[in-house]
């Protein structure tokens, strides 16, 4: 615990001047809302074994709430990213109250054809903007006092955000309820045989993940300023994972690292046309070789080296 | 003559697509049937296997003039060879951990292959012609059946058939479910259970590619034609009840019909309908229609 804490802070710090060091904040702002996005899938497939192939359904169905209310209806930032939000928790809430009927790899599949239901109601609907998606979405003011066109400004408050995310996501899998969560994922007949309501715990889970995927998504739309189908495809769902996965499920902080690295790796276009082929082979080499991923691997080799083998 | 405002031709031609896409639907999720059913392993590779059977018969025609007829043997073969290769080297290794990871896996190797087939032959489609035999169509009198699509229906269904006997009337079939209720049991009593998974996953795969064969005629051979149809398909599996030969034949089949259907009466609805019937199943029975709950 103590050593998340000193992490942390010194994250923030390094997070907190990374702009004034020359690193450009849009790129910044876009890694800090994947990694949030990330951290929310990591807290049901990390922490409660619960992997959603849909989680886009959140994540693109808040950018054109937020993207609409901010555009078309001349909304403020605080009351399109809030709409958003709220909008992925009520459809969480939905989507989870059905795929928890069932576990494991039907799981999956529900959510992954219920994000693709969604996918076609937003091709159907008017104000999407079809294939186009929603452009030039204004950034506004916050309180309307603070100019968010500026990006540092928006940067910090993004910052602000993502990190109040990053804490309600780390003090929910510290507390009782992350505990609960726990002993679902290890062994669930343990867990309902123990007296625990397992199917409201893992909808509660499932509405939270949601919520904060649907902020990530608010956010990203303000930060970009474009909502498009490209954030409701199910290849959305498949990035995500990817990002958890090459982290480290189950991990604090990777997520984050899994998040940026695969942002940045599409920013900077080292693969060129093959970026979706790089994808896979991190996928399986990551599968087949590296389950932990970066974090959990190097969290391995550290207590390796810190504990030396009892004599 | 109508019905409810629809002319009948309109309504029977609609009913043929849907009759083709069922079939298409079918094939596809009894593919995925037979590899859960012993592999327990969702293949998500299986929309990327099926675009592989369609490009490698337009390769074959376009560069060695391999015929149509050759194609529907060799591709299939091809693409299950392939699957072995994949099963032997790295689905092998998966079996003792979370199934999730299975999925994970396919989906990483999903990506690849379509990546692959995106940077060689761009994203737009290549059209592949109706075999001469098949060319044309006859008059049914309330319909026009092209004799194509006639011979894609009668193909899969028989496919499916094939395949139900195989499984649920022969001693390897017999082998297999006693594999998928108890592998370590049956191989005490001598059966080569790994060789039988490999087979099995190259033929669920082969299954696949047969379909993209069929497909390459009727859609654009294009890389992405089967990431579009096989979240469908993942659907139908659920509506049917993962694993059951029977359910993926007749949902594959009873959807397809539906879904064209829809698109006669409720266009905007066309595309989701399928979805929409499996919130409703999932609520009433949450195994899926045919499937058993474990």
């Amino acid at each position: 615990m103590a050593r998340d804490y000193r992490v942390m802070a010194l994250l923030l710090a390094a997070l907190v001047a990374a702009p004034f060091l020359g690193v450009y904040p849009v790129l910044l702002m876009k890694i800090l809302c994947f990694a949030l996005f990330a951290t929310a899938f990591n807290l049901l497939l990390g922490y409660s074994g619960l992997l959603s192939f849909g989680h886009a359904a959140f994540f693109g169905g808040a950018a054109y709430i937020t993207g609409y209310l901010c555009k078309d209806l001349g909304a403020g930032p605080v009351t399109g990213i809030l709409a958003g939000t709220a909008f992925a928790v009520a459809l969480g809430w939905v989507f989870g109250s059905l795929a928890i009927r069932r576990a494991g790899i039907y799981f999956a599949m529900i959510t992954l054809a219920l994000a693709q239901m969604m996918y076609f109601v937003w091709i159907q609907l008017s104000f999407t903007g079809g294939e186009d998606g929603l452009q030039g979405i204004p950034r506004g003011r916050l309180a309307g006092i603070l100019d968010l066109s500026s990006d540092l400004n928006l940067y910090f408050v993004v910052l602000a955000i993502c990190a109040a995310g990053f804490w309600i996501v780390y003090r929910a899998i510290h507390s009782p309820f992350g505990q609960v969560l726990k002993a679902i994922r290890e062994n669930e007949p343990r867990a309902v045989s123990l007296g625990y309501d397992v199917d409201r715990v893992k909808l509660l889970a499932f509405t939270l993940s949601a919520g904060l995927a649907g902020l990530a998504g608010a956010m990203k739309c303000l930060v970009l300023q474009l909502a498009s189908l490209t954030d409701v495809h199910w290849h959305m769902s498949g990035e995500v994972v990817l990002m958890t996965l090459l982290g480290g499920l189950g991990t604090v902080f990777g997520p984050l690292v899994g998040a940026a690295l695969v942002v940045v790796l599409q920013n900077a276009a080292v693969f060129g046309r093959w970026t979706l082929v790089a994808q896979g082979v991190i996928f399986v080499v990551c599968v087949l070789l590296f389950r932990r991923g970066i974090v959990g691997e190097i969290a391995v080799l550290f207590r390796r080296v810190t504990r030396p083998p009892r004599a | 003559m109508e019905i409810f405002g629809i002319p009948l031709q309109g309504l029977f031609g609609q009913l043929l697509v849907g009759l083709i896409n069922g079939s298409f639907y079918a094939v596809l999720s009894l593919g995925l049937a037979i590899i859960f059913g012993l592999l327990n392993i969702i293949n998500f590779t299986h929309g990327a296997q099926y675009m592989m059977g369609a490009f490698f018969a337009w390769i074959g025609l376009t560069k060695f003039g391999l015929s149509y007829w050759w194609a529907l043997l060799v591709a299939p073969l091809l693409v299950g060879a392939i699957g072995v290769v994949l099963e032997r080297t790295m689905l092998r290794r998966l079996y003792h951990l979370d199934h999730l990871y299975g999925l994970l896996l396919t989906f990483g190797l999903a990506l690849i292959i379509e990546g692959i087939f995106f940077n060689e032959f761009g994203s737009s489609g290549q059209s592949y012609d109706i075999p001469d035999v098949l060319a044309g169509g006859t008059n049914l009198g309330f319909v026009f059946l092209p004799n194509y699509r006639a011979w894609v229906v009668v193909a899969s269904i028989a496919m499916c058939l094939v395949s139900w006997f195989l499984i649920e009337r022969t001693r390897l079939g017999a082998y297999l479910r006693a594999g998928t209720e108890n592998p370590k049991l049956l191989q005490s009593f001598g059966v080569n259970v790994p060789l039988l998974i490999t087979l099995t996953y190259g033929y669920g795969v082969a299954l696949a590619a047969f379909a993209g064969v069929l497909a390459a005629p009727v859609f654009q051979v294009s890389p992405d034609m089967g990431s579009k149809l096989i979240i469908v398909v993942f659907a139908v599996v659920v509506i049917g009840g993962m694993g059951s030969i029977l359910g993926s034949i007749v949902t594959g089949l009873g959807l397809g019909l539906i879904e064209g259907l829809t698109k006669v009466y409720f266009p905007e609805f066309s595309a989701t309908i399928i979805f929409l019937i499996m919130v409703i199943v999932l609520l009433l029975r949450p195994a899926g229609l045919f499937g058993r709950s474990r």
